[in-house]
């Protein structure tokens, strides 16, 4: 009796201490994938705070070199009618504020209260902590988006986006309803035409189309970049036919009995279901419209009609010197992408829609 | 009843027709005919032959090009693939704040574009930039990145990873679709974690491979916005990143030979076709489709 209980609770330790280890293995894995992932986070966003930062600096800020990552200035004070760096310094165990007035070699430095220039103190520069402030040049901003006519690239860009925008949900929520729920024939020969076209590099189709919008006296305007939104294009109706196919089909037997038309159905009954994919569309093109630089840079000619990718890289082929400014009209430029993507992040980042890879 | 289902049907796609006419089967043909011509837009195009593909074969700089293309796409795919992969697996992850992770390591893919490329231009600068400084710490000498041709391409393939979630998040929503089922069946079998990843999850991913291996190539020969920012559109220095789509540019939009250049978008055309049906065909071996009997099973 003794011995069999003995062995039961022998066994129950030992799948205790197995159970024990793969906690303890995942635990592990767990946590150097998040030591990995937080190591890389940090380079993913070290970029984007340099960005953010250039653009708050000053010229002599800039001048600085190696540059530091933020906007940060060391505070300075006046002795003897010069500008010394102030710093927090430990003198027979006080802390106080005085500003190196000389580097000596060996690493040590002459330090003074500034109240009182004549006594110097010699010390180890490197023990000293230097005092630094936040010095952040907004106005970089306001300077940045008047030296060009930003409000009327944003315009531009704004209408080729969102008009665009109408013209592809119109159209390929039109095309895709008709891939998705009627029959007819050569219809599927259609469709594999329509997706063999996402392969098909845009190269080959531009030169005449730039020639035919140069005849009709379209190009420096922004139609060449609106109208052919209108004929839809096969990533859209691709990602909303997919989605279109998950509806089922008694919800347009319901509303046809009712005597809707297709127009109707699509309309009332396909549309609403769909909302999810139509947002996802949307955002994507939105994305890919404001992002866009190829078409703007080759249709638009004259200042007035640029678009914000086209005038900010002109500003940049013009100003290279005036970093501080042109990262601030980056910031801008970056800033609705960015908001959009966080109001939305849960398309992005749990793959309701993945294929959304625009070229 | 049929008929008019018919009707109906092409009257929705009709958008698609109309577009696909207009603004790609007529354009295609138009520029195959200009590739046999001489043209600048302003008088009509001359009959040439095959003038401009004799040329073309001829044209060191078109060899350049595709060069700098192939040099482009043969270190920017295998790293955005590694990169994309492993990230997708580790986010694929029970962690903690996974959505936070995710959300940071797909943010740069968000913004591409000329902003990113005047940024990404300052911080290779060795006088202003970050990155020669951070390199230094480590005692590193840093190169002169993109005003170096040695090393202008490594810097176009580092801003490329930046952006490596746009291709991580479609493996991740791949790896999401791998049946669970599939790994118990691995664990009851006594598979490791090793072999759980090379047996189930690797062969499972394939097809999402493969999409985003043929869509990276066809990208690279697309590649143009951060390469004109970063060089004003010349592919200096000492043409290293004279690619392929700035070269066809130059030629239509600087130059105006759009008979040239049409004789380039179709040699373009014919690349890759030619690349994505070697894909393909290679996928036949590589590739696994659930519910196929062919390929691996």
């Amino acid at each position: 009796m003794a011995t069999r209980v003995r062995t039961r609770s022998t066994r129950l330790t030992r799948l205790d201490r197995a159970f024990r280890n793969v906690k303890v293995q995942d635990l592990v894995i767990k946590a150097v994938t998040t030591l990995i992932l937080a190591v890389g986070a940090v380079v993913i966003l070290i970029p984007l705070i340099f960005m953010i930062s250039t653009s708050l600096k000053d010229r002599n800020q800039l001048r600085r070199s190696p540059p530091p990552l933020l906007p940060i200035e060391q505070v300075t004070v006046e002795v003897n009618g010069k500008e010394e760096p102030l710093y927090r310094v430990t003198v027979e165990g006080k802390s106080r504020r005085m500003a190196l007035i000389k580097n000596i070699p060996g690493g040590k430095g002459l330090f003074v209260d500034p109240a009182n220039p004549d006594q110097t103190v010699e010390l180890t520069v490197a023990d000293q902590t230097p005092l630094q402030h936040w010095e952040m040049h907004w106005e970089n901003y306001p300077v940045a988006l008047t030296s060009v006519p930003f409000d009327r690239y944003l315009l531009n860009t704004l209408i080729v986006t969102f008009v665009g925008m109408a013209g592809m949900l119109l159209s390929c929520s039109m095309v895709a309803y008709g891939f998705s729920r009627f029959r007819a024939p050569w219809l599927n020969v259609l469709f594999m035409i329509l997706l063999s076209t996402i392969m098909l590099p845009s190269q080959v189709r531009l030169i005449p189309i730039y020639v035919f919008f140069q005849k009709l006296g379209w190009v420096d305007t922004l139609l060449p970049l609106i109208v052919p939104q209108f004929f839809a294009n096969a990533y859209d109706v691709f990602m909303l036919r997919q989605f279109f196919m998950t509806i089922p089909l008694e919800m347009d037997d319901a509303a046809r009995i009712d005597g809707a038309s297709p127009w109707q159905i699509l309309l009332y009954v396909i549309l609403p279901q769909a909302r999810p994919a139509v947002v996802a569309v949307a955002i994507f093109h939105f994305l890919w419209a404001w992002n866009d630089f190829y078409e703007p840079l080759i249709f638009l000619h004259s200042r007035e009609n640029w678009t914000v990718a086209v005038g900010l890289q002109t500003f940049d082929a013009l100003y290279s010197v005036n970093t501080h400014l042109i990262m601030a009209a980056s910031v801008v430029m970056i800033l609705p992408p960015i908001v959009l993507f966080f109001l939305s992040q849960r398309i992005f980042t749990q793959g309701v829609v993945v294929s959304g890879v625009k070229g | 009843m049929s008929q008019r289902e018919a009707a109906w049907a092409y009257f929705f796609i009709s958008p698609w027709i109309l577009g696909f006419i207009f603004f790609t089967v007529g354009p295609m043909l138009a520029s195959l005919y200009y590739s046999f011509t001489r043209y600048n837009i302003i008088s009509s195009p001359q009959w040439t032959g095959l003038a401009n593909y004799r040329d073309i074969v001829k044209d060191p700089l078109f060899w350049k090009s595709l060069q700098v293309t192939v040099y482009y796409a043969s270190l920017a795919l295998p790293l955005g693939l590694l990169f994309g992969f492993f990230l997708a697996i580790l986010l694929n992850q029970k962690i903690p704040g996974v959505n936070v992770w995710r959300t940071v390591y797909f943010l740069p893919s968000v913004i591409a574009g000329v902003a990113v490329a005047l940024l990404w231009i300052r911080i290779f600068n060795p006088k202003i930039g970050i990155l020669n400084p951070s390199l230094a710490k480590f005692g590193i000498q840093g190169p002169g990145w993109l005003s170096d041709p040695q090393w202008a391409m490594p810097a176009l393939v580092i801003m490329s990873l930046w952006g490596v979630g746009g291709g991580m998040i479609i493996y991740l929503a791949g790896l999401q679709g791998v049946p669970t089922a599939l790994y118990d069946a691995a664990k009851v079998d006594g598979a490791s974690l090793w072999q759980r990843f090379w047996y189930v999850t690797l062969p499972m991913m394939t097809p999402v491979i493969f999409y985003n291996l043929v869509m990276g190539l066809i990208g690279a020969f697309q590649y143009f916005t951060t390469v004109y920012v970063a060089t004003g559109g010349s592919g200096s220095p000492a043409r290293a990143t004279l690619f392929y789509n700035l070269y066809l540019y130059q030629n239509a939009f600087k130059y105006f030979e759009m008979g040239y250049a049409s004789t380039m978008a179709w040699i373009l055309f014919v690349i890759v076709l030619v690349l994505t049906m070697l894909v393909f065909r290679s996928s036949q071996v590589w590739v696994y489709y659930e519910g196929q009997l062919r390929g691996r099973g």
